[in-house]
Parts: structure tokens; sequence; C-alpha cells
């Protein structure tokens, strides 16, 4: 299947419509007019936006331990049906993946599903219980080769713990993603602690529950010289933080979830748990100030946070109901309503902030790469907003010797969201009914289609 | 009227006001010696508690079987069920049983919406208490004594609500149905169980008990839970009865014709005095027999029919 692949006419980065040749798991050639290779089969893109295969940050495979909600090889194909050719794989699993054999377990089960390349992410902590740093050593030097430690779902909220782990992991050039989450501040939350959650009687989850501790770890990450990143980040103030540590030139990143980007805590009101997720929906004053981080850089990347949960799980009173949403499949059209629609964000802004930037903050080679020579892009340098600008002078197009890792996508189709038509083993989506625009046409990884009119390949 | 009855807020003006006049009409039936009409005859209704109130199940109880339907006790507690798909499952069994109204109590704030709208049954759906959001027929038994008490109407009279607000879904209730219906709500509280956003709730508030008593027609003590202290909301029992408590002192605080509420189970000693909770000023156990009145006329007009039942004399 991997054979040479002609891609008629795609707009790389939303740029002018080019050919592309695909073949032995690079991009052989790349500019308007190319001739057709003799044996390649043909892919007609005309009006297709061609971009960098997209990396997600922060997915939930739950294997091992709840293959009911989803395994490696569900949620890998989700992935790439949603346009992605890497993913980095929450360590809140059972058992953690905590040591050098469970990681390189799921890295194998991503490798043997084929359709993305699984990153799996190390828990900080033994067992993700918040007491001792696991051996993010011997994960670091596993088959795995992880980069990206994280207690996810809970936060290292052991200040001493966070600063040591902090420190640990610049001896190979790790990064601590942190679930910004005071567990004190946030005892049985259940929403967004403000106007609504009063009326409704429900557990508020106070913005400065998170902002607190990104407040702490951005100090941290200074005063010890070591890159912190921030998962999904929710409210204004801490966009106001990471801004402030950006300015200083600390090396802090963040991410934002697409569902933070679009939804606001007033679907709440309906007490349906597929609204339910950590860190809860916000307000509107809050989504937009995410949408303008998230244009500005100074929220570097998108990430899923796909949380697969169980019908049962979900089907229940709202305190009974697990927190979490699918995110893979929905992840790009959601970012070209909030984002693209609304002329925050131009194509070649969402190959960076959905592929070029989480590849570098993960340190994942191969990825989020429109050039061909060997090392990472701004490898060990401070990601900057507007980096891509240059690409409008190279015409926004592929090099030649480029890794083969991208996503077709249709801006001008749109869809209605149906939950049991998604790939994820579960139904949790909160965008089930609405109508989303664009489409995952096609997905190759290193040349390889995995998905093609919109189907596994 | 909705064909649920889940939040104060479902009820417009006119809704309560058809509540309470049909509640003062069913009340007379409790003066004559067979106190039953055949309104709800073949009809089903299902007590679904999920948290123990014996006075509140007896009082829907009460209220279903003077009207004639037949009743349905389910229990939750202590049985197999505890949380998740299990509310979902006892829904379908009582759809399969042919419930035509279910009186809900649960402990999970929302847990009646789920049961309203999530298409797990037909029937009509009236929240008997849900967690720390709403208890409708609470507000409406209130409003019902108060209206007695204060001259026939509830418009522009004065009312206080003190204590636990943050916890108390009577709190919440009584304040969307008092407004609805023209009073001037103030609540007072430590500001630690104030919830976030109560500036933007059709009332005002304060911290001052003292201030607040004056000024008032009617005066309802919020149950406090002693549990509420290790969650640091207050220091200690005895500061929060010396600061928020309705003593023999603050009792003299009030206008002459002022009426005393609470909801019940009252702590004695904690939030109102024993001597508060006796005198003739206090309303509380007037409160737990209109209980019966006003649910009934819930249950008429829910499942029955939009105009108030009479009761010839």
């Amino acid at each position: 299947m991997t054979g040479t692949w002609f891609v008629r006419g795609a707009r790389v980065l939303g740029g002018k419509p080019a050919d592309l040749v695909v073949s032995d798991g690079v991009i052989a050639d790349a500019g308007p007019g190319l001739a057709v290779p003799a044996g390649a089969q043909l892919l007609d893109a005309s009006g297709l936006i061609a971009l960098p295969g997209l990396v997600d940050l922060h997915t939930h495979l739950r294997e091992p331990g709840r293959e009911d909600a989803e395994t490696v090889e569900s949620g890998t194909l989700a992935a790439a049906l949603g346009g992605y050719t890497a993913v980095f794989a929450m360590p809140n699993t059972d058992p953690a993946a905590d040591t050098a054999g469970v990681v390189e377990q799921v890295w194998r089960l991503g490798a043997a599903a084929g359709y993305v390349d699984v990153a799996p992410v190390g828990a900080v902590t033994v067992g993700r219980r918040g007491e001792t740093l696991a051996e993010l050593g011997a994960m670091a030097d596993s088959a795995a080769a992880v980069r990206v430690f994280s207690d996810d779902g809970d936060c290292v909220s052991d200040p001493l713990l966070m600063r040591r782990a902090l420190e640990y992991v610049k001896a190979f050039d790790g990064v601590v993603a942190q679930h910004a989450q005071d567990p004190r501040l946030t005892d049985q939350a259940q929403m967004n602690e403000g106007p609504l959650s009063g009326t409704l009687g429900l557990t508020g989850w106070p913005a400065v529950a998170e902002e607190a501790i990104i407040a702490r770890d951005v100090l941290l990450a200074a005063h010890v010289g070591s890159r912190l990143h921030i998962c999904h980040v929710s409210t204004a103030g801490s966009v106001e933080l990471i801004r402030w540590a950006k300015g200083k030139g600390w090396q802090v990143t963040a991410e934002v979830t697409p569902h933070h980007l679009l939804l606001t805590d007033q679907l709440v009101s309906s007490y349906d748990p597929v609204y339910k997720v950590n860190p809860p929906l916000r307000s509107g004053a809050d989504v937009l100030a995410l949408r303008a981080a998230l244009a500005d850089g100074t929220i570097d990347a998108v990430a899923t946070d796909h949380a697969p949960h169980p019908v049962e799980d979900k089907d229940c009173e709202w305190s009974a109901a697990a927190f979490g949403m699918l995110g893979l499949q929905t992840a790009l059209p959601v970012v070209h309503q909030a984002m693209v629609e609304t002329g925050l964000l131009d194509w070649a802004g969402v190959a960076d902030r959905m592929s070029i930037r989480p590849a570098r903050i993960g340190r994942l080679p191969g990825h989020g790469r429109l050039t061909g020579d060997g090392g990472l892009p701004g490898y060990g340098g401070l990601p900057r907003s507007g980096e891509l600008d240059r690409s409008d002078e190279l015409d926004r197009q592929f090099e030649v010797g480029a890794p083969a890792n991208l996503v077709l996508y249709d801006p001008a189709a749109s869809w209605v969201v149906d939950a049991a038509a998604l790939a994820s083993k579960s139904r949790n989506t909160p965008f089930a009914g609405r109508r989303l625009p664009g489409s995952v046409v096609a997905t190759f990884l290193r040349g390889r289609p995995t998905v093609l009119d919109g189907k596994p390949a | 009227m909705k064909r649920h009855l889940l939040s104060a807020a479902d009820l417009s003006r006119d809704d309560a006001l058809v509540v309470l006049d049909t509640a003062e009409e069913l009340a007379l039936l409790a003066n004559r010696p067979i106190k039953k009409l055949p309104t709800l005859r073949g009809r089903t209704v299902v007590n679904l508690f999920f948290e123990d109130s014996t006075r509140t199940r007896i009082s829907f109880e009460a209220a279903a079987k003077r009207l004639s339907a037949d009743v349905i006790n389910f229990s939750a507690k202590g049985s197999s069920v505890s949380k998740g798909e299990s509310l979902k499952d006892t829904a379908l069994t009582l759809e399969a049983m042919g419930a035509d109204a279910v009186v809900i109590r649960h402990s999970s704030s929302g847990a009646p919406h789920r049961l309203a709208y999530s298409g797990w049954i037909r029937g009509s759906v009236l929240n008997a208490g849900d967690g720390t959001h709403e208890h409708p027929t609470q507000a409406l038994l209130d409003a019902f004594t108060m209206r007695r008490h204060l001259g026939g109407s509830i418009d522009g009279r004065r009312i206080t609500i003190v204590g636990d607000v943050l916890h108390s879904r009577v709190a919440r209730s009584n304040v969307l149905l008092l407004a609805t219906l023209g009073a001037e709500v103030t609540l007072v509280a430590p500001p630690t169980l104030l919830p976030v956003g109560v500036d933007g709730w059709p009332c005002s508030y304060g911290y001052d008990l003292d201030a607040a008593l004056p000024k008032s027609d009617a005066v309802m003590m919020l149950r406090i839970q002693r549990e509420r202290m290790q969650a640091a909301y207050f220091p200690s029992a005895r500061e929060y009865s010396r600061r928020y408590g309705l003593d023999a002192r603050r009792f003299g605080l009030l206008p002459e014709h002022a009426i005393v509420m609470h909801p019940g189970p009252m702590n004695r000693g904690m939030e109102i005095a024993a001597e508060v909770a006796d005198s003739d000023r206090s309303v509380i156990v007037e409160q737990v027999t209109n209980g019966v009145s006003v649910r009934m006329a819930v249950l008429y007009l829910l499942l029955g029919g939009r105009e108030p039942a009479e009761v010839s004399a």
C-alpha cells in the first residue's frame, strides 16, 4: 500500500494549489504542474488543504485497563480519521504507565495498530499517587523514548515533588506536563464555579484552583531552568499568567482543548453529563481569552484531551458521571470553526498549533515538519509566535525530503456529528448533533495512507 | 403548567397562584370525615426516594392517596441501587409499571432533570428535593403558609432566609418562587455559606441578622449541618449559633406580626432556640400540615386538570 502517490492540486497550508509526490515515506517532489510518475496512485486533492499530520499532545487511549472504553487500536484509528499522525498517550491507565514496561507495552500496541505513532507519556509519580518519583529515566531510555511526563488526571500538587521532577527530566530533555488543579480547592467539584454553579446546586471548580498552580509552577520552572508544559488551560487568568511567564523568557508552553475553544458552562444547565469535563467548561469570556491566546501564540498547541468513557459512565446523574469528552475526530473541524472561520488563525497557523509546535514540545522526531533536514526545527529553542510567516515566502510548500506525514482536509465540506459513527469505542462527544465545518479526506503516515475518502484505508 | 415540576422557576406567577388557590380548596378536605377525592383514581404515582426523608415521602403519599391515586413507594436507600446506570434502570422499571407521575428525591443535583429529559419515562416528574439544587414543593408550602399568615398575599412582604444558603435546596426554591410572587427576599448567612453569584439572584443578601430582623414579615431558619465545620465554613457550632441563631433576644427584634418558619428537621439550640421554635408565632408544625394540601394541588394540576379543583362543602 505504500508505493508512490501523486497528490494533485492540494493547497499546502492553504496556499496555492500544487502537486505532491509521496514515495518511500517522504515528499519526493513538490510543486505546481508536476508529471505523474509511472505507477503512481492518483489522489485528486483539488480544493483540499494539505497540512502536516496533526500531533496530539494529550490523548487517553485507556489501554491497559479500560479496554471497554477505548483500546490503542480504536483510539488511534479515531486519531487517523481526525487527521492525526501522532498522539501522546496519557499514563492514567490501569496499571498506570509509570514504568518502562508499561510505556513500552503501549508503544508496541501503537506500532502494531499502525494508524499513528503513539508516544507514551510517563507518569511523574509512582501510581500517579503524588508521593514518590517514578523511574523517569528508565522510561526515557526505554524503546518508547518517553520525553513527556505527567500525572494527568491528577495534579502534581506537592511543590517539592514538582520541583524535583522539573529538575530531573532536564537530563534527557524531558518536559513535565502539569494538570493544574489544586486538589483542596476542588474537593467534590462538579462544574465551573460561577453564577450557574450557584443556581444549579453543583459544587464549583474555581478558576483560581488552576491559576494558583500555574503561578507556582512557572516560578518553579524559572527557578530550576526547566521546561514546563501546562495541560488543558481553561481560564482567562491562566492565559495572563502564561503570557507573563513567556514574557520573562521562561520555558513554558501550554495547550488548550477544542471544547474549551467552543463550548461554555451554560450547557451544564441541561445536567447532561456529556458536558462534564475536567477542567470544566468555563464562561464565554474565558473562551474568547483562550482563542485570543491561541491566536497570538501564548497558548502553543491545541490538544484534544480525548477521554473516552463507556455509556454507563455518562448515562446517569451528573455527580455520578465520569469527567471527559471525546475529541480526536472533531478537533480539526472545531478549530476550523472557532479559529479559522473567526479569522483568528489561517491554515498555516492551524498547522503550527496542531502539528509543528506539539511535535516540538514533545520532542517527537519526524512529525510536525515541512522540511527535510534531519533535526527538529527550532530544537531546544522556544517556539515563537508568527514563526510560520516565512512559509508565505516559500509559497507554503513541503520541502522535498520532508517526512510524508500529512493530512488532506476539505474546508468546504460540513457534517453533523453522529456519536455512533465515530471510531472510538465510546460515544461521549459533546458535539453530537452539531454541524461542524470541514472534513478529513486523507491521512498519510510516513507515505502510507491510513485514511482515504474519509474512511480507514 | 409545564408537564414536570423540577424547579420553582418552572412556575409562572399565574401557575404559582393556581397551585396555592387549588391548595386552599383542597385544604377544606382535611375538615371532612372522608378526606378523599376520586380525582386521580386509576393513576399511579411512584415515590422514588434515593435519600431518606420520611416526612416528605409521607406527605406526598398522603397527598396522592387523598386524590385516590395508586401509590408505589420505592425506597432506593439500602437496596442495591446506589448510583449511575441504576437511576436509568430504576426509571425503566417504573416506566414498565406504568407510572403516571414520579416523585423523586435524590442526593444528586439535577437527577430529576435526567429523569424527565433522558427519554427513560413518559410520566410527569416531580422534584421532591435534589442535592443542593431545589425543592419546589417546599417553597410552595412555605408560600402557602406565609400567605395565610400575612394577609392573603405575598406581594411586597419582606422575607428573611437565614443560614446555609450554599447547600440549601429549600433556599434556592424559595428565592425563586417568592420573587415570582413579588416578595422582597433577603438572605442572611456567613459569607462562606452564600454561593458565588448570589448577587445575581432576585433577592438581596447580608451578613448581619440583627439588622435584617426588624424589617422582616417572616423569618425562615435553615437547617445547619454540624459537619460543615470540617470544611471550614464556620469555626464552631457555638460561634455559628451566636452569630446566626434565632434565640430569644433576636426573636424580640422581629415586628409583632412576624412569623418564624423552618423547613425541618430542626437543630434546636443551634440555628433556632427551643422557646422560639415552640412560640405561638412559630408556624413550623403548620408548614407540615400545609405540605399535604400543596402536594395534592401539584399532583392534581400535573395529572388531573388545569382548572382549580372545587370541593363542595
